[in-house]
Formats: C-alpha cells, sequence, structure tokens
C-alpha cells in the first residue's frame, strides 16, 4: 500500500486546495467477507438480530452472482473510518480514496449530518459497538428470547424516529399554564397577577398551591400526535423493564446515525464521484496507466445501466448524483454547489436542481408497473419523475406512523396518515409490527388506516389480560 | 488538522472478525426460528397427505420461505410506478405480463423460497430430541421372550461351515511373524464362529387405532385424528422395527379397516365404544398374543358417547387395558370442559383402576405434538416393567 499512502497525501493536497474540509479519517484494508458484513449492518459492529442475517444470504447471494462489489465502506465520524477492500488494486484503491474524502466533506459539512452527528457525538462505531455488548450482556442475562422480542419490536420500528427532536429528549410536561382567557377587567387581571406576590408564594412554582392548581392542568400524553414511535414507548409503555427502554434507545440512537445516509444517499455518492472524477483528473503525478485504470473503475460505478443492457428500471445514485454535481459544479463554480451541499437533501437537491434539460439528456422516464407484472414507459413529464424518484425517500423510507393517544385502559392508540401516503398499510405486515409492539408495550395495541377500498379500518390486538 | 492516522495492512496478524463471522451467527439463528417454526407447521403440512400410506416412500418435502421481519408498509394492490433510464417512447413494453401472477400481491417476487426434503425417520428422530422424548419400554417378563441364535465369540474347534477365514487368516499372520515359522496355516489358526440359544426381547409390537366415525366427527376433527395418529404410529415405530398397524373404525358398530381406507370412512348416526373397544379387545385375543406382542391402543373420538354404553364400554377397555402397553384416548371435539365428557370419563376410570394410559384433548393442529409429547413421556414413566 506503500504507493497509494504517497498518492493518498498528494491527493490530500489537493482535495484540501479545492477547499474540501472533513474530519482525519481512518482507513483499513479488510477481506472481502467484512466488507459485505459492515455493508449489511451498517457499522463494523452493530447488535446481533436474526433480521440481519437474512440481509446477509442476501447480499452473499448478490455477491456471488456478480451483482454487487463493494470497494469501500465509509463511517462518517471523528475521526471517520474508511473499510477497504483488500482484494482491491493499486488504481481502484487510489480512486476509493479520493472517493472517501468527498464523503468525508460531505458528512463533515452537510446539515443534515452535522445536526444528528452532533447529537450522536461522532463515534457512532464505538457507540455501536457498545450497544453491541450491553445487548450480549442482556441476552445472557435475560435470555435470547426474550432479548429478541425487544429486538424484533425497536429494529422494525427503526424508521419511526423524529430527527428535529434532540436525541435525548425530555419527557413532556405533565402539566400545563393555563392561558386565562381575556379579562374584561384590566384591574382584576392586574390584581391576580400581583396577589401571588402578596401572601408570598411562589405560586407558579408550586402545582399544589391554590394559585397554582388554577393556573395549571393536567396534559393528554401525548399532547400532540407523536412521530418518534421508539422514544414514545420507551418512555411511556407502562410496563417496560429498564434493560428493554435501553435497547429502544440504542437501536434509536443508530437509527439518528443512519437517517442522513438514507435522507442525502444521491447527493452523497455523487459527491463523493465527483471529487474521485475531478481529484484524479487532476492528480498529475499518477503514472498515466494507473489513472487510466482508475477510470475505467470508475465508468463501471458511475453507469447507469448494467454492462450488456440499454434500459434500466432503477436509477444508479452514483450516476444521477454525479451528473447533478458536474453540472452544477460546471454552471454556477464549486462554492454554489458547496452551499447545496451544505443546504439539502435528496428531496431539495432533486426538485431544485433536475430540470427537464437534465432529464432528457439522462434518458429519465416513468414506468408502470401492472398487477400482472407488466411493465410500459409511462410518460416523460418532470414533476412525476421527481415524485417517483423522491417517493421513496420521505420519512426515513417509512409510511407515517403516529402516535395519538394511551387510551384508559393504557391501550397504545396508533394511527396511520393515510392521507399524505395516498393509501392504506399493508395489514398482515402491519399486525406483525403490532404483534411486535404490543410485546413490549404489554397492553393492546390498536391501529387506524384505510383499507384497499378506502375506508377506515383498525387494525392490532385488544388488550387480553 | 487533516491526515491520515493509520493505514493497516498487516495481514499476519489475526484481527477479530477474522474469528467469526456475525452475518454467520444471525443467518443461523434465522435457521434456529425458522426450524421451530417448521414444527409447529409440521403437523398440518404433513396431515394433508392422502394417507399415512402415502408417506410409503418415507419422504416429505417442505416448502419454506426465508423468515420476514416485519415493517409498516403500504399497500401495494395497485399498479406502481417508478422512474427508469434509457431510450424508451411512452407506451413501450418493458417486460412482459407475467402469466404466473394473475393478479396477485405485487410483493410476491424476490422471497428466497426452497424446499426442504426430510425422511420421515429424521423427522421423527428430530422431534423426539426436541419434545425430549425418552424412549418407549418394551416389556420384559421372561414369559414374553423370544429365543434366538446370536453370534457369540470364537472357539478352535467347530464345524467347517462356521470357520471365520479372517480371523483364521489373522492368526496365522500373528503366528508366522511371531515364531518365523513358514507353514501357511496349522490347526491351531483355525477360527470357529460360535452360536449360542439367548432369549431375546420380544420386539414384535402392533399400534391399534380406533376412530370414531359417527356423525359429529366433521372433517376437521378427522384430520386432527389422522395427524395424531400418524405421528403415534412413527413414535411406536421408531422403537420397534416390526411394527404392524390394526384400523378399526365405529359408529354403532366396528369394522376393521386398511389403513388407506381407514381415513375415509365416514359414518352416520351415534357412538357406541363399546363397539369399538370390544372388537379391539378380541384382535388382540386372536392375533395379537399379550406376550408376544408389545401392545399400544390409540383411540380418537369427540368424546361423545350413548351413556347406555357406559358400562359396556368400560368393560371392553378393561379387557384392552389388561393386554396393552400404553392407551392413549385423543379427544378431538370442542366440548366444554375438554375431557369431561363420556367417553374421557370411560379412560379417566380405567386408567384409575391401574390401566396404562392417559387422555389429552388437541383442538388445534398445534396440539398434536404436545398429544405425542404427553403420552410418550407419560408411557416411559408409568409403562409395564
Amino acid at each position: 500500500m506503500s504507493n497509494e499512502s504517497l498518492y493518498l497525501e498528494k491527493i490530500e493536497d489537493l482535495a484540501r486546495g479545492f477547499g474540501l474540509d472533513y474530519f482525519p479519517v481512518r482507513f483499513q484494508s479488510v477481506p472481502p467477507s467484512f466488507m459485505t458484513e459492515v455493508a449489511v449492518y451498517g457499522l463494523p459492529v452493530r447488535m446481533p438480530h436474526w433480521s440481519f442475517g437474512v440481509r446477509y444470504i442476501y447480499q452473499l447471494i448478490q455477491h456471488r452472482m456478480g451483482h454487487s462489489h463493494i470497494f469501500e465502506v465509509v463511517v462518517p465520524g471523528d475521526p471517520g473510518q474508511a473499510f477497504l477492500a483488500d482484494t482491491n488494486n493499486e488504481a481502484e484503491n487510489t480512486l476509493v480514496l479520493a472517493h472517501v474524502l468527498g464523503h468525508a466533506d460531505f458528512s463533515k459539512n452537510n446539515l443534515l449530518f452535522r445536526r444528528t452527528q452532533e447529537q450522536v457525538g461522532y463515534h457512532i462505531v464505538e457507540q455501536a459497538a457498545a450497544h453491541a455488548y450491553q445487548i450480549n450482556q442482556a441476552i445472557e442475562k435475560y435470555g435470547q428470547a426474550r432479548v429478541e422480542r425487544v429486538l424484533d419490536a425497536a429494529l422494525s420500528l427503526e424508521q419511526h424516529i423524529d430527527t428535529h427532536m434532540d436525541l435525548r429528549r425530555v419527557p413532556y410536561p405533565s402539566e400545563e399554564e393555563v392561558t386565562p382567557a381575556p379579562s374584561q377587567d384590566p384591574f382584576r387581571e392586574r390584581l391576580a397577577r400581583l396577589a401571588p406576590r402578596d401572601t408570598g408564594e411562589q405560586a407558579s412554582d408550586e402545582p399544589g398551591g391554590p394559585a397554582g392548581s388554577a393556573r395549571r392542568r393536567s396534559v393528554p400524553v401525548p399532547p400532540h400526535p407523536e412521530t418518534d414511535l421508539l422514544w414514545f414507548i420507551a418512555h411511556y409503555a407502562p410496563d417496560m423493564e429498564p434493560w428493554e427502554r435501553d435497547i429502544f434507545l440504542a437501536v434509536r440512537q443508530e437509527s439518528f446515525y443512519f437517517q442522513p445516509i438514507f435522507a442525502c444517499q444521491i447527493m452523497n455518492e455523487g459527491w463523493a464521484s465527483y471529487w474521485h472524477a475531478r481529484l484524479l483528473r487532476e492528480a498529475s503525478f499518477l503514472p498515466q496507466d494507473l489513472y487510466l485504470e482508475a477510470i475505467k473503475t470508475h465508468s463501471d460505478v458511475v453507469r447507469p445501466y448494467a454492462a450488456d443492457e440499454q434500459i434500466s428500471l432503477a436509477i444508479n445514485p452514483y450516476h444521477l448524483g454525479f451528473v447533478l454535481w458536474d453540472r452544477l459544479i460546471e454552471e454556477g463554480g464549486i462554492a454554489a454547489a458547496r452551499r447545496v451541499m451544505t443546504e439539502e437533501d435528496d428531496a431539495g437537491f432533486i426538485r431544485n436542481h433536475l430540470d427537464q434539460a437534465l432529464a432528457k439528456e439522462l434518458k429519465l422516464f416513468q414506468y408502470r408497473q401492472r398487477r400482472n407484472g407488466e411493465i410500459t414507459a409511462a410518460d416523460m413529464d418532470l414533476d412525476a419523475i421527481k415524485e417517483d424518484l423522491l417517493r421513496a425517500k420521505y420519512n426515513f423510507g417509512a409510511p407515517h406512523i403516529v402516535v395519538d393517544s394511551i387510551r384508559r385502559d393504557g391501550c397504545l392508540m396508533l394511527r396511520h396518515d393515510h392521507q399524505l401516503d395516498g393509501r392504506g398499510l399493508d395489514p398482515d405486515a402491519a399486525n406483525h409490527v403490532l404483534e411486535y409492539i404490543q410485546q413490549v408495550w404489554r397492553r393492546g395495541v390498536r391501529l387506524q388506516t384505510i383499507n384497499k377500498r378506502g375506508q377506515e379500518e383498525w387494525l392490532g390486538i385488544e388488550d387480553t389480560t | 488538522m487533516t491526515g491520515i492516522c493509520s493505514m493497516t495492512a498487516n495481514h499476519e496478524e489475526l484481527r477479530w472478525y477474522d474469528l467469526f463471522s456475525r452475518g454467520a451467527r444471525d443467518w443461523l439463528r434465522h435457521n434456529q426460528k425458522m426450524r421451530e417454526q417448521l414444527l409447529h407447521g409440521l403437523p398440518r403440512i404433513l396431515s394433508q397427505a392422502d394417507s399415512l400410506g402415502n408417506l410409503g416412500n418415507r419422504k416429505v418435502q417442505i416448502p419454506v420461505k426465508v423468515l420476514e421481519h416485519y415493517r409498516f408498509r403500504l399497500n401495494q394492490d395497485s399498479d406502481n410506478t417508478g422512474v427508469g433510464q434509457g431510450q424508451v417512447t411512452a407506451g413501450d413494453v418493458l417486460r412482459p405480463a407475467d402469466r404466473q401472477r394473475s393478479g396477485g400481491g405485487g410483493n410476491e417476487d424476490g422471497g428466497l423460497e426452497f424446499r426442504v426434503e426430510m425422511k420421515i425417520d429424521e423427522v421423527v428422530e428430530w422431534l423426539w430430541q426436541e419434545l425430549a422424548l425418552p424412549d418407549l419400554k418394551p416389556k420384559h417378563d421372561t414369559a414374553m421372550d423370544d429365543d434366538d441364535w446370536v453370534r457369540e465369540g470364537l472357539d478352535k474347534k467347530g464345524p467347517r461351515a462356521r470357520l471365520d477365514r479372517r480371523r483364521t487368516m489373522r492368526e496365522a499372520i500373528k503366528r508366522r511373524s511371531s515364531t518365523g515359522s513358514a507353514a501357511a496355516i496349522i490347526n491351531d489358526d483355525l477360527r470357529f464362529r460360535q452360536l449360542r440359544r439367548r432369549p431375546t426381547p420380544a420386539t414384535q409390537a402392533v399400534c391399534l387405532f380406533g376412530l370414531d366415525a359417527s356423525g359429529s366427527m366433521g372433517n376437521r376433527e378427522r384430520q386432527l385424528a389422522k395427524s395424531f395418529f400418524f405421528w403415534a404410529l412413527e413414535g411406536v415405530r421408531r422403537q420397534y422395527p416390526k411394527l404392524e398397524g390394526a384400523f378399526v373404525a365405529h359408529t354403532v358398530e366396528a369394522w376393521e379397516f386398511s389403513e388407506e381406507e381407514f381415513f375415509q370412512v365416514a359414518g352416520q348416526g351415534g357412538t357406541v365404544a363399546s363397539a369399538c373397544f370390544n372388537r379391539v379387545a378380541s384382535m388382540v385375543a386372536e392375533r395379537f398374543d399379550p406376550s408376544r406382542y408389545n401392545i399400544y391402543f390409540f383411540y380418537a373420538s369427540d368424546g361423545e358417547n350413548f351413556s347406555d354404553d357406559r358400562e359396556a364400554a368400560t368393560a371392553g377397555l378393561r379387557q384392552i387395558a389388561s393386554a396393552a402397553n400404553y392407551m392413549g384416548y385423543v379427544e378431538v371435539g370442542s366440548p366444554r370442559i375438554p375431557l369431561d365428557t363420556e367417553t374421557g370419563r370411560i379412560f379417566a376410570d380405567v386408567i384409575a383402576e391401574g390401566g396404562q394410559g392417559a387422555g389429552f384433548a388437541v383442538q388445534r393442529e398445534e396440539d398434536v405434538f404436545e398429544a405425542i409429547r404427553v403420552f410418550f413421556s407419560h408411557e416411559a414413566a408409568h409403562g409395564v416393567h
């Protein structure tokens, strides 16, 4: 790797010259089996769960069939950690090093990344390893079956978090101030405000005080529809044990880390691809044949279709992102592109910067898949294309589900916002998830959605105790 | 400042991730969970076969799907749209309709599915392990023993027919290498197999199945009985290589059937259990001498029996009890209080008098293995010694 180390130093100089700004990155060369696992788990060490085993097998099959080759996996943080396949050749590694610097720049500066990184603390690798350890301890203490029941629920709700709120949220206030109705009598109003001071009582801080109780009333839980299901269940489940809450919060923390990676995939991969291409192009110190081979790898990664096809029914985010950034930097310069990189996520990126001309150049089209499996090309309407590109990206890729209330018997009342999602939930899958939740909520769990005919439908389990 | 902390590529060093694969660990856990699910599904899967006889090739194929970890997802029933890339014009058919998917959900494809072929013997062996069942106890009274010739030891003298050439050659080689003698084989080298007459415990067994085929036994009840009988038969067969089966169905009368016909029988009218019990008792007396056979009797009914028949049925069952290693009563109906039925009480009475057996209520397919577990662990604990 000595050559690569040499190149890396010079590539970093180049990168800094272009204004790339990133935390130090730790590079590690690891075997392909390890690469597969990091890709599946998202992190080098993560809690054990059987569902990862299923993803792992799918990944292995894909890999065997030659559909996927993983060159690198980057974990943002301070320092960032990059894992390179030890099967990469010199040219591939040189390309990958430059690619990683692009990712490191992106994750340090993009606001979404910055916010969750600040919340999570820039050390997710160590934290996830600690979670894995904590869960293994729980398995030893409480048995695999019990821990698995908690993980079944927590991981199935992985996407249902609210990153607009802090990672460490305080519970809702149990009471709220009642703003008195505007008084008709200014004098009485002033007197009422003065009264506590006269008697020397600190009424506003003493809920039991006579004046206090008049001004406060208890608040329903949740006071507004709550979207962070993991947080809500961890804090308000009537009979959850502390170690079970810890598992929920561990999953939630990792979810906070994963959310920007999901929400900025097209931008992030595009940005890294743009910079590996640009940096290598500017790297006059690279031997000619190494450069050519690296660029060949580049075009393999950043291509819209599989090698022997002319049409693809899925968009390669590397390609789409690369072309968009290339266009933006060409037209507006690096500084303007950096501003976009800092402020947007994929939704803004696609909506604001994918225009008719570019969509035509990229030959994007909308297709329609009928129930019998037939797929036909629909049309080239730009807005429809944008919405289809983004549909899977909203709300962390999950349907909008909120906690409405806790019924008096402790039953958890959930509601699916079907108007936002445009259709109802798959009742079979939803019932399974509700069963998972019921195992930790330990009371009834009900969910309101609509069925295929658009009629209101209640799913879930009533309390059996 | 930015910079590289380390660039490790030391392949000599053994790293922690070389020691185990997390992916493989979690996949094995998935397989274990699938095994458990399969176990619960087995009675249902296997009872779908037309008769126990159809399992004659002694293999079953079980389709299994990778388990799904569910998440909330939207209904996929309507047409879906997506974005593609390439040179097309609106209306181009990019993929023809799939004839196999005649309107099912769009989410069906993509699931990894495979078929597990299992030998019945293996399933039974596995089941016995899962249920932690002990072996059955054959009868050990000397009166019930068979005499048999068994091969036992070698001798230097014996009839020529029983010369063991292999052993003889071995002795010759030993002798030649230790003494240096050149003689190929001498009399001293000869070894003859010895036979001795030894008593062996009776290993013959018979499983007698009684099925209430009256009008009140619906398809569901019959299916449950069949599931149970299948596993009971396999469980007994596991112990006794020479197992016979006898099948008696009854309404107010009792008839003996072949295994194939047995489960097709649908009768009309009421239930007189004594008809069945007497029939079984006389079969035992005529064909399955208790001193030579290990006798297992399993009876399935919804528990309804004419109350006039109570005494006769109790007498008949008593007769069977005196000869049988074990009697199992499977109640497949859904009475208000399980086993608190005419038939249930008859069995309870006879068992209370010292007959070996137990009753168990099977209301769903999942209960079948529980019934098997109860019967077989009970038999081993209390069986005839």
